[in-house]
């Protein structure tokens, strides 16, 4: 276990890719902060989760795998949907139920995905994410593939069982796995360390027998350090690592939520001395790789696509409702009978 | 090595279960006509010699559960497969049902064609949620196809209230999923092979009671058709459509009334998701009246599903209401004889297809 610390050097990435992944974050944001609003507004059937403040946990860890490799989500997910490459018009309109939307309409918030992306599904059962990436490496490592993937689950399902069976399975079968708990802190309205036993998902892990380390969750350079370096253990074999991402979330557990569980206080702290994307733009401009020029861009870029994205998702038409009842299973067009 | 005395009774045991399971042979417009016999197996061998055909025939297909490689499973249902294909293709798990059907799920996801063995259907409870939430609905969520086998026994005999779970009515219930349950060797392989080159996933479902019936099997291309049910025996008076261990009461019941010119046409349905209502129908129109035997508990059960599905495509056909001999709402207990007293058998099948096929008018078959 190994905490690590936010005075990392800049990875050697190329800074225009270090700028990407800046530009991905405040997308990120640009796009949450805008569909809360609209949630707020009754635009988003079924409301959603956003993720403000979680921004460098899924763009660390989507800039440290390969194209090909896979992620699942959780039922919190927009910013690892657009972090693995979703476009933001696809994303919202799939959040607005629209036939433009990345699934049809079929999907919505919780069930974002794009397999030619990797993205294999947000899912709107704790820890049942994790499962799907487990399985995946399983099936990457019998097809001799050099594809890994990485399940994202929250703090809430580190206290579910089938976490820890789908942990089990990948440490002993030494799966190409990446386990990432995004712990912010809370599940819904429950204050995570009064009710996880032991207090520290990572000893837990460690327990199983894999490497556990606890990450800065707010730093997407240390994100990207961890993930990456699992990734290389996973692909060459080495099997599954467990990562416990220490983040924040800044609005409630959904958009609209009142909340009583945590006091304004702490939110302004994490806010203003801990943001991922202030500290993030920081080090980007001491250590020369931006501009005030090329954020102003950066910032202008995000806001004129999550503009397009909501006139997209406005625009476009509902689904056919007569589909409603179609593509449920292949052997429902089966054929009568036989001998 | 077995002496001649163990070979002698091995013998004799397997006579006493070919006698009390036996399935007739397929029907003779399909059955291979020429003068060779057809290979026998026993249910459980089929299902073997299934998996063995397939696996040789598609290097991706894998099986995982518990007590596989050595034991072959709780049934000896995959005997012999582990040394045969090693380790990687027969895998041993951990006692983990939820990580068992995800790795399953992700896999089928990724390409692969696994096949998770439960041993016995009643443990999926501990991975309703990746069967149910996940592999049910992904190609309806996204559009990808999960070619994933749940293999487990199921089906009332000893064991109590744990191990007799007749828990197809809930996998019948899910959108997504197709369940099988097949009553002969035939169908055992023949289902499998559909399973295997299928696209969905499918519940795979083998009765207990059925481990040793023996009966003809296929060949390598001999591909029942999930969906299709199978009329077994034709006739003229009633129709009596059941599934699994049902089917060898069916034929029991039908040859016991045939001397009292009752002609029972026993249907075995083979598969419960997709129903195959058009034989089913086919026949209620020519017979008037219907019998659906189920040990599964009566309430919600697939007999419910089956009645109205045949009330909905043959009622103006109907002599008499749908009759319903089905399990009574209760778990199954310890004792063989209270579990008597709570699924139908022979006798009870034998009289309610003598009520129906007398019944007239408002007069009720079933009281
Ligand atoms: C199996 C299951 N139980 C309960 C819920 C309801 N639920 C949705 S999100 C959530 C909290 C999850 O907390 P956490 O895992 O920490 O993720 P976070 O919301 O913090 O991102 C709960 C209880 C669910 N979706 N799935």
């Amino acid at each position: 276990m190994t905490a690590t610390s936010t005075t990392l050097p800049l990875p050697d990435v190329a800074s225009a890719d270090l700028r990407e992944w800046l530009s991905t974050m405040v997308l990120v944001r640009t796009f949450e902060e805008a569909a809360d609003g609209l949630a707020l507004r009754g635009k988003i059937p079924g409301g959603m989760h956003p993720a403000i403040g979680q921004e460098a946990v899924a763009v660390g860890a989507a800039r440290a795998l390969r194209s090909g490799d896979i992620v699942t989500g959780t039922h919190r997910s927009h910013h690892h949907a657009l972090a693995k490459g979703m476009s933001p018009a696809g994303v919202l309109a799939e959040l607005y139920g629209k036939a433009g939307g990345s699934n049809g309409g079929r999907g919505g918030s919780m069930h974002l995905a794009d397999f030619d992306l990797g993205l294999w599904g947000s899912n709107g059962i704790v820890g049942g994410g994790l499962g799907i990436a487990l399985g995946a490496a399983l099936g990457a490592e019998v097809l001799g593939s050099e594809q890994i993937s990485l399940g994202f689950f929250g703090d809430g399902g580190a206290n579910t069982g089938r976490v820890w069976e789908f942990t089990n399975l990948a440490a002993i079968w030494s799966l190409p796995l990446v386990i990432v708990c995004e712990n912010n802190l809370y599940a819904v309205e429950t204050i995570s360390e009064r009710v996880t036993g032991g207090g520290d998902i990572t000893a837990r892990a460690a327990g199983f027998g894999l490497p556990a380390h606890q990450i800065d969750g707010q730093d997407v350079v240390a994100v990207h350090r961890a993930v990456r370096d699992a990734a290389e253990q996973a692909r060459s074999g080495g099997g599954p690592t467990f990562l416990e991402v220490r983040t924040y979330r800044y609005k409630g557990h959904d958009s609209g939520q009142v909340i009583r569980y945590r006091t304004e206080d702490e939110v302004q702290r994490w806010r203003t001395s801990r943001d991922p994307i202030e500290n993030f733009t920081a080090r980007l401009t001491d250590a020369g790789v931006l501009t005030a020029d090329e954020m102003s861009t950066i910032v202008e870029q995000a806001r004129r696509m999550v503009d397009a994205a909501v006139a997209f998702a406005e625009e476009s038409p509902w689904p056919d409702p007569c589909s409603a009842a179609e593509n449920v299973s292949a052997w429902n067009a089966s054929p009568g009978t036989s001998r | 090595m077995a002496g001649p005395l163990q070979r002698r009774r091995e013998r004799e045991r397997l006579e006493r279960l070919a006698r009390d399971f036996a399935v007739n042979a397929p029907n003779s417009a399909t059955a291979g006509t020429g003068a060779e016999p057809e290979a026998q197996a026993t249910y459980s061998t089929a299902y073997q010699a299934g998996m063995r055909e397939e696996m040789i025939r598609d290097a991706t297909i894998f099986v995982l559960g518990t007590d596989l490689y050595d034991r072959g499973g709780h049934f000896s249902q995959v005997k012999g497969l582990g040394p045969e294909f090693g380790a990687d293709r027969v895998r041993d798990t951990p006692i983990s049902e939820a990580a068992m059907v995800a790795a399953g799920v992700g896999a089928a996801m990724n390409g692969t064609r696994p096949v998770v063995d439960l041993n016995f259907i009643d443990f999926s409870y501990g991975a309703m949620d990746e069967l149910v939430n996940q592999a049910a609905k992904v190609r309806y969520m996204w559009n990808r196809p999960v070619p994933l086998v749940v293999r487990a026994t199921a089906g009332v005999a000893q064991g109590g209230a744990q191990h007799n779970n007749s828990l197809q009515s809930w996998f019948m219930g899910t959108p997504g999923l197709a369940v099988v349950f097949p009553s002969r060797p035939w169908d055992v392989k023949g289902l499998l092979k559909s399973a295997l080159r299928g696209h969905d996933p499918v519940v795979f479902l083998m009765h207990k009671l059925l481990t040793g019936a023996r009966g003809p099997v296929g060949g390598e291309d001999d591909v029942v058709p999930i969906g299709s049910a199978r009329i077994v025996r034709p006739g003229r008076d009633v129709t009596l459509a059941t599934y699994g261990y049902g089917v060898v009461l069916a034929e029991k019941a039908a040859a016991a009334v045939s001397g009292e010119g009752i002609d029972v046409e026993v249907i075995d349905l083979r598969t419960l998701a997709p129903l195959d209502v058009d034989t089913v129908a086919a026949s209620v129109r020519r017979t008037g009246r219907a019998l659906v035997l189920d040990e599964a508990p009566a309430v919600a059960g697939p007999a419910a599903e089956i009645a109205a599905a045949i009330s909905d495509a043959a009622f103006w056909y109907l002599d008499q209401p749908v009759t319903r001999l089905t399990g009574r709402h209760s778990p199954i207990p310890h004792s063989p004889a209270l579990i008597a007293g709570l699924l139908p058998d022979e006798a009870a099948t034998v009289d309610a297809l003598r009520r129906l096929a007398r019944a007239s008018g408002p007069e009720v078959a079933a009281s």
